[in-house]
């Protein structure tokens, strides 16, 4: 392996970004058009996926402003995350085939 | 936790989200697809907290569940009919943290690894810019259009001389700014930076009017989504990348529906001012005919086949329980009921679909424009409730309105057409509808609940 370590993590990022735009155009477009309202809610909940950036930043002991910003962001992505899931799944449960 | 390993657990964790929206290609599999959107949020999270570096449990349990019992109360309560409004307030929290994680990072960058000897790396000054200016335009845009939409604050457009240059002026000194900002990494000139991108937010969201709601969500919906990748780039986390750019081309992808639906470019919506001009509506009183509850109830029942086209009038009024009510009264009556949904009806993508469904209307009975738009020339009854434009024939006929090459619901082909309007002002657009005049047109006036109910009792 000692020969491939030379690749800079910035290329190895776009490299993931340029795949999952492909991705998410894909999936996207493969959902119905009756469920555009809880792709909305759901995309909004998983892109709270930023808590790990503010968990990180209000994780150390020591910490200042950096760390009282990061824990003010823990919040309000759990209220996305928890919000956004629930909603969505209240709005999910409403969707019955004819009986 | 090795970093090969937190990375691969990561990397689970986008896999998860991606199937999350996945599932969403149909309501069977929907359920299953949140239960997935929830578990890879659990990796993503556990995988933090198991970081070195990860030490004060406290303060973060505190955050999360604090905010986690928030958002939880909220979600149970809120209105499916104020759904636009929540997404909005949600979009912004997104925007809102992004911020403060950018923030965090310029004042600690030591714990997120960016920094070199007490220097930023030029390539995470560059990040952290994006994300920054991103996360807040987010911020401040998405609570403009709660605002609009929770009608705290006016849907019309507000323009003012000047305000595309000046507007421009004020993204280029932005754009400076951060280039500055990427040579010295002074925080003065990043505050700075932030606050203009705050008030850019503001700036490109007010001149845009009520009906284009459903593209500025869809837009902001996809700038949270850039955000998000934005950061991702500053921690060098693939589940943030990936995440961003499934939630970025997700709004885009429905911004640019939402604008296909009304033959709209992406740049004029951008742009507004759509919707505020005084329009030249010809006041004269045209012949129409008008019934009461109990024609429409006669009409109804001597029916074959009903398909009802609702708008946003109808969750206005809340009216789609009563609606749920008439078609299940004109069923057991063995007349065949649909309901078509025109791609901009409702505030948001998708808005009616979930209105209907909260009303126990099953999907299988809801058609998609393009489904159904032919088999209303074989039905006998159109039922209008709460909709206009989206049934203008004119958007076919006049090439110079507003509305013109705009997708409609083909109404005036049914044999009956039964309107349920509160007068004959014409819609959003501003244009006069001439299906009201048609001779095979009943106009049945009233508030939407009200007179379905009258139906209903006459059914």
């Amino acid at each position: 392996m000692e020969h491939v370590v030379d690749i800079h993590p910035l290329v190895i990022a776009v490299t993931v970004f340029v795949l999952a735009v492909f991705v998410g155009y894909y999936v996207v477009w493969s959902v119905t058009p009756a469920l555009h309202t809880p792709l909305m809610s759901v995309t909004n909940a998983i892109s709270s996926v930023v808590i790990v950036g503010a968990l990180l930043a209000a994780a150390p002991m020591e910490g200042g402003t950096a760390k009282i910003l990061g824990g003010i962001a823990v919040g309000l992505a759990a209220v996305n995350i928890f919000g956004g899931f629930t909603v969505t799944q209240r709005m999910l449960q409403m969707y019955k085939k004819k009986k | 936790m090795t970093a090969n390993l937190a990375a691969i657990l990561y990397l689970i964790a986008g896999v998860c989200f991606i199937m999350a929206l996945r599932g969403l290609s149909s309501p069977a599999s929907s359920r299953i697809g949140n239960i997935f959107g929830i578990a890879g949020m659990v990796i993503a999270v556990g995988t933090t907290l198991a970081q070195p570096g990860v030490e004060d449990y406290l303060w973060l349990v505190i955050g999360i569940a604090a905010g986690g019992l928030v958002g939880t109360v909220i979600a149970l309560r809120i209105k499916m009919t104020a759904m636009p409004q929540l997404v909005a307030a949600f979009h912004s929290l997104v925007g809102l943290a992004a911020v403060l994680v950018a923030g965090s990072a310029l004042l600690a960058p030591e714990v997120f690894h960016i920094a070199v000897e007490g220097d930023i790396r030029l390539i995470s000054r560059i990040e952290l810019s994006i994300g920054m200016v991103i996360g807040a335009m987010t911020f401040t845009g998405s609570i403009i259009a709660f605002l609009k939409l929770q009608e705290l604050m006016s849907g019309a457009p507000l323009v003012f001389a000047g305000q595309r240059p000046f507007n421009l002026i004020v993204a280029l000194i932005i754009i400076a700014l951060a280039a500055i900002f990427c040579v010295d990494q002074s925080p003065t000139i990043f505050w700075i930076m932030t606050a203009l991108a705050l008030v850019f937010g503001v700036l490109i969201i007010i001149p845009i009017g009520g009906a284009d709601m459903p593209v500025v969500i869809s837009m902001l919906n996809s700038y949270s989504g850039w955000a998000a990748a934005g950061i991702g780039f500053t921690l060098d986390n693939t589940v943030l990348i990936i995440v961003g750019a499934l939630v970025g081309s997700s709004g885009a992808i429905l911004s640019y529906i939402m604008c296909k639906g009304m033959n709209r470019s992406f740049i004029s919506v951008i742009l507004g001012g759509f919707g505020g001009e005084d329009l030249k509506v010809d006041k004269s009183e045209k012949p129409h005919k008008a019934g009461s509850a109990d024609d429409g109830a006669f009409i109804l029942s001597n029916a074959g086949s009903v398909i009802i086209v609702p708008g946003y009038g109808l969750a206005v009024a809340q009216a789609q329980h009563a609606v749920r009510e008439m078609a299940d009264e004109l069923g057991k009556k063995g007349v065949r009921v649909r309901y078509a949904i025109h791609p901009v009806a409702g505030r948001m993508p998708g808005h009616m679909n979930v209105l209907l469904a909260e009303a126990n209307v099953p999907y299988d009975e809801v058609f998609e424009l393009d489904e159904i738009n032919s088999d209303l020339a074989s039905t006998d009854v159109a039922f209008v409730i709460g909709a206009n434009d989206v049934v203008n024939p004119v958007a076919k006929t006049d090439p110079q309105s507003a509305i013109a090459g705009m997708p409609i619901l083909d109404v005036e082909n049914a044999k009956t057409v039964l309107f349920v309007k509160r007068s004959l002002s014409p819609g959003y657009a501003g244009i006069d509808n001439p299906v009201f005049y048609n001779p095979n047109t009943m106009m049945l006036f009233g508030d939407a609940k009200k007179m379905v109910e009258a139906i209903v009792k006459a059914l």
